[in-house]
């Protein structure tokens, strides 16, 4: 009896460690921004559409919250999202900003036509420069930004209603809310 | 075809992928010490896309880019701590294959140095409770011989 008390132990050890592990492996899609909490990285880009347009930057949105949507007419993902977006911007709480990340102009225009523009403003990151100053690995993703200018959520995927209601909305101070 | 001619020929077949993969990155730094630097960091850095590729080895449009990063920085004088850390700052840790040592990964480090510890220390209590076994057993040899 005695003899098989270590060996239990051991095993149950080594399945909770093993079991951590398999729960917490880096899947792709739970994975924590390192921005977290940190102040979004400053940019100022082309915007979509007509070069006479000129260039947006991220400071004008300063002393607000507001939401960063990274897309790409390549990401099926995207697509799926566009509806929820729709109906997000219906809502008129936030300004959301769409980052075309590597993209092609025409296409983004003709997506934007056909689909419908969820989108206060619309930037081109033909480079990925920003992408990667926000640290994005993958289409969509969608940050918020607080009055000041602090990255607070990070979702990664399609949205949905559900995460907009629960970690978009419920981080608006109650005095920004319409 | 027999069973080892399929075998060789999954061999073939993975090392000319492999050639394959490793003609992805085709990038030249203007010397040799930089060109070294740059192919030892982009097989250092995580694809955040594929998660199990460096990018080095990704054919993703955002290792590109990730590489781009890397081959402007070394030309633009940083050092290979610098470059790490521009990732580490937007992605994380986890963008690194070897990441630092810190207090949420020094258990990584612990765990087979404890294991390694534990079965010495296990190997050494059975090899002297045997020793003690041999040197109480006072049963002359030839009794213990199968009947």
């Amino acid at each position: 009896m005695n003899r098989f008390v270590l060996p239990v132990i051991i095993f149950l050890l080594l399945a909770g460690v093993l079991y951590v592990g398999v729960v917490h492996s880096p899947d792709k899609s739970t994975m924590v921004s390192a921005l977290l909490g940190k102040p979004a990285p400053a940019f100022e880009l082309r915007m979509l559409g007509d070069p006479a347009r000129g260039t947006f930057s991220s400071q004008r949105f300063a002393g607000r919250p507001w939401v960063l949507n990274v897309w790409g007419t390549w990401c099926a993902a995207c697509r799926d999202e566009h509806p929820v977006l729709l109906d997000i911007a219906k809502q008129n709480r936030l300004p959301i900003v769409g980052l075309d990340w590597r993209d092609d102009d025409e296409d983004a225009m003709r997506w934007l036509t056909q689909l419908g523009n969820p989108y206060t403003v619309v930037v081109v990151d033909s480079e990925g420069r920003t992408a990667i100053d926000f640290g994005v690995y993958g289409a969509p993703e969608t940050f918020f930004i607080d009055a000041e200018g602090v990255v607070q959520y990070r979702h990664v995927g399609a949205m949905t209603m559900e995460v907009w209601e629960r970690e978009f909305v419920g981080r608006i101070p109650h005095s920004v809310s319409p | 075809m027999n069973t080892r001619g399929i075998w060789l020929a999954a061999i073939c077949a993975s090392v000319l992928l492999a050639r394959v993969a490793s003609a992805i990155d085709i990038t030249l730094l203007p010397n040799e010490a930089q060109q070294q630097r740059y192919e030892a960091l982009t097989h250092e850095i995580r694809c955040m896309q594929c998660m199990n590729n460096s990018i080095a080895d990704s054919p993703v449009g955002l290792a590109a880019d990730l590489r781009r990063d890397v081959r402007e920085m070394i030309i633009a004088g940083k050092t290979d701590d610098e470059i790490r850390a521009y990732m580490v700052q937007r992605y994380g840790n986890v963008i690194l294959f070897n990441p630092p040592l810190t207090s949420s990964t020094a258990w990584v480090w612990a765990t087979p140095l404890v294991a390694l510890i534990g079965g010495i220390v296990v190997a050494i209590v059975i090899v002297r409770r045997r020793g003690r076994l041999v040197a109480d057993d006072d049963t002359p040899v030839d009794e213990e011989t199968p009947r």
